[in-house]
């Protein structure tokens, strides 16, 4: 008999718990694609799916940094949205690698996760490709701070809610090809790339830009990501006396190739060039005095002095590659695309409808970030691309050009 | 003798013929990718040469890791996948070293001084990694099936490497440049990097007395006796616990030195440098025939050759653009090769028989 009661009060108690909840809520979530409910206290979540470990960790470091600092901007300007129902801001940090399958596993860990509103990443275009699938399947939205492959935002291979912050090659490569033929004076130019969708796209970018310019590619070369020994491929390119040798690849292959081409008969002469996935201290310190003289492009905007103020207190080291502004400006893009959309209920929970933060981020207009003004087109290009060309002056990245 | 052959077709079954088949297409493949590169005629004769010089010392530092995994599996019968990781501990520990050398001017002004404490160094950090693996991840395991062994070798793999980022961090170190082998010299109208010409010749030198120390010295002869039969060995006397130690010591001294060689040649370490080389001076262990001390020394040489020379010579006789990036392939092609025509290595024992 006991039991009976016990099962009776059980339901008297279940039908009276979900009745106070239909009172309590007004909002109807209508979304096509659902939304993130985020209760009083909890924290809002976002994803940070970024290099954290390896020899490309320093990119990786770069962003968290933009990533946590335009939280804690975000924070400090919006105390009284968040206070109401006693919000705060959280940043769950994957480690994606340099790699598609670290994209990959860090992508279906966040997308698992149903509280994640958006995610911040990934650096490596490797990475970004099957990352920006996967969380765009899971219709939660990804903004990049340094994914640059052409391929992301091409209108036939974009992924439904995949944004970036940073330029898009077509740009950088352009720059490249431009800066070799005219400021340099190349006629002959010899490519390497890693097989990796960043490096193989901006190679051929710049070799296309480079012939319509007038000038030859007279090599196209490819080594394996982990490779340590290049003076095969080295050899080989110096058959064909390039004026450029442009490997736009990451740091540990980078700085092998940098050290090993003073070391092969017939690129005595050659002028190197490289680009942004090398823009980072530890290039400096593994490609040590080889370095010096080498020309590498990259994004304009990377210093900004209130920034790296608050980067140097918060971190004790500057920000060391060329990014943290760029995730800077994503997050802040992604933040305000949130509080856009969201809807803060009676007792403070916060409704955020997936489908409308896509398309409020795909709307951004004039957005004034640390890196120009933004403004995304309808395949996710929100950059407002600058690119420098910065040469390596005693163990320092300094801008050569365009001049001022 | 026609017996032999006899015997011979009836044991031939159709998966052997078509294996043998696909050898020799590729076989053929190879034959028509080296006569077109030759007659593109794109490369000079230098260059030819100083892929082979590239191949040997490339082969030389497999040739010093291999000798590590054809000791332990002469001996114990287990291929100690955690080889590769007692190479990059060398390696690592010893950039410290040479780092701070550098600081004080020591390593450039007393260079053979400092290399040689490098290499102790190096030796050391290795030879205490391996005899810790041994220890806690193999010897409780040596009446265990195979397999078991070979599954921890993996897991002591990961656990060296990732304790070593522990220590040393994430970041790629580089050593610094060693003046007196920058640039080049020649040797028999060669031109050869100075780098090149050291790591040759130290490596020719430790596997000779490697091959000296097995083959005329008392501990040499137990250790063989070991490796021939272990209950045997130690009915006569032989203190098998202590020779397998000895091998490992061994094995890890050589890789130790090969870490510091590699990293002249390359000069960049990180935590997780061992796996690539590791997993080639396997590859060459096998090809030279495993547990086979020649052997290993034969196919590390050859590996390395296959690989500088591979790419230029087979694939882009066969119009493959961008050749380098399939380096691995032409190394895996070999072993495959290897293994289909004389499964037991090159130089691969020939006692099965006589055994049995």
């Amino acid at each position: 008999m006991k039991k009976r009661w016990f099962i009776l009060i059980a339901v008297v108690l279940l039908v009276a718990v979900v009745l106070a909840a239909c009172g309590k809520s007004s909002y109807k979530c209508e979304d096509p694609y659902g939304c993130v409910n985020v209760a009083p206290g909890q924290p809002i979540k976002i994803g940070a799916a970024l290099v954290l470990s390896g020899p490309n960790e320093s990119l990786g470091v770069d962003s968290l940094g933009g990533v946590e600092i335009a939280v804690d901007d975000f924070t400090a300007a919006n105390k009284d949205w968040l206070a109401k129902g006693k919000h705060s801001i959280q940043v769950v940090k994957e480690d994606s690698q340099c790699s598609a399958e670290g994209g990959q596993t860090a992508a279906q860990k966040l997308a698992a996760d149903k509280s994640i509103v958006g995610v911040i990443g990934t650096n490596c275009s490797s990475a970004g490709e099957p990352a920006s699938k996967i969380l765009s399947d899971a219709h939660i939205p990804m903004i990049s701070p340094s994914n640059t492959a052409p391929s992301l935002t091409a209108p036939k291979t974009h992924a439904e809610c995949y944004l970036r912050t940073a330029h898009n090659d077509k740009v950088q490569g352009k720059a490249v090809a431009e800066f070799a033929y005219k400021v340099l004076g190349a006629r002959t130019m010899a490519t390497i790339h890693d097989g990796s969708p960043y490096a193989e796209q901006l190679q051929q970018v710049a070799c296309d830009v480079f012939t319509q310019l007038g000038g030859k590619c007279v090599a196209q070369e490819a080594i394996n990501v982990g490779d340590t020994d290049m003076r095969p491929v080295l050899t080989k390119i110096a058959a064909t006396h390039p004026d450029v040798l442009y490997y736009p690849i990451f740091i540990q292959e980078g700085a092998l190739i940098t050290q090993q081409a003073k070391e092969v008969p017939g690129l005595e002469k050659t002028v190197l060039m490289g680009s942004d996935g090398m823009i980072s201290p530890d290039f400096i310190k593994a490609a040590g005095k080889a370095a010096e003289g080498m020309y590498l492009s990259g994004p304009a905007a990377v210093n900004n002095e209130e920034f790296n103020k608050k980067y140097e207190a918060k971190y004790g080291q500057e920000p060391p590659s060329a990014f943290h502004l760029h995730a800077y400006d994503a997050t802040m893009m992604l933040l305000d695309a949130i509080k856009k959309v969201a809807v803060v209920d009676k007792d403070g929970t916060i409704h955020i409808p997936r489908k409308a933060l896509c398309q409020a981020l795909f709307s951004t207009k004039n957005f004034k970030g640390l890196t120009g003004t933004l403004t995304c087109n309808q395949y996710g290009d929100c950059a407002d691309p600058k690119i420098n060309i910065n040469k390596i002056i005693n163990g320092k990245y300094v801008p050569v050009w365009p001049k001022k | 003798m026609s017996e032999k052959i006899k015997y011979f077709l009836e044991r031939l079954s159709w998966v052997d013929i078509m294996v043998w088949l696909f050898g020799l297409a590729i076989l053929v493949i190879a034959v028509i990718g080296v006569i077109g590169s030759i007659h593109n005629a794109y490369y000079t004769k230098e260059q030819w040469m100083d892929f082979v010089v590239f191949g040997i010392s490339q082969g030389g530092v497999y040739a010093l890791i291999a000798l590590g995994y054809t000791l332990v599996y002469g001996i114990l019968f287990m291929i100690n996948f955690a080889h590769g990781d007692i190479f990059m501990a060398g390696a690592f520990t010893g950039y410290f070293l040479a780092a701070k050398l550098n600081q004080y001017g020591i390593y450039n002004s007393h260079p053979i001084i400092s290399l040689l404490l490098i290499m102790l160094l190096a030796m050391v950090t290795s030879v205490v990694v391996a005899l810790i693996t041994e220890r806690v991840a193999y010897r409780p395991l040596r009446k265990a099936p195979r397999l078991v062994p070979l599954i921890t070798a993996i897991g002591a793999s990961f656990t060296i490497e990732y304790t070593f980022r522990g220590l040393y961090g994430s970041g790629v170190e580089a050593y610094p440049d060693m003046k007196i082998f920058v640039g080049k010299t020649s040797v028999f109208g060669l031109r050869i990097l100075k780098v090149h010409l050291l790591v040759i010749i130290l490596s020719i030198l430790l596997m000779a007395g490697l091959y000296a120390y097995v083959q005329y010295t008392k501990a040499g002869k137990a250790m063989r006796a070991v490796a021939e039969d272990k209950d045997v060995a130690s009915l006569m006397g032989v203190d098998v616990d202590r020779v397998i130690v000895n091998t490992f010591i061994l094995g890890a001294a050589l890789a130790g030195i090969a870490g510091v060689l590699y990293a002249l040649i390359f000069k960049q370490v990180h935590f997780f440098m061992g796996f690539i080389p590791g997993i080639k001076a396997f590859t060459a262990a096998v090809v030279g025939g495993i547990g086979n001390v020649p052997g290993a020394m034969l196919g590390g040489f050859i590996l390395g050759i296959f690989e500088a020379l591979g790419p230029g010579l087979i694939l882009e006789g066969l119009g493959i653009p961008a050749s380098y990036q399939l380096k691995d392939v032409i190394a895996f092609t070999l072993l495959v090769l290897v293994l289909i025509f004389r499964p037991t290595g090159l130089m691969g024992e020939r006692l099965s028989e006589e055994k049995v």
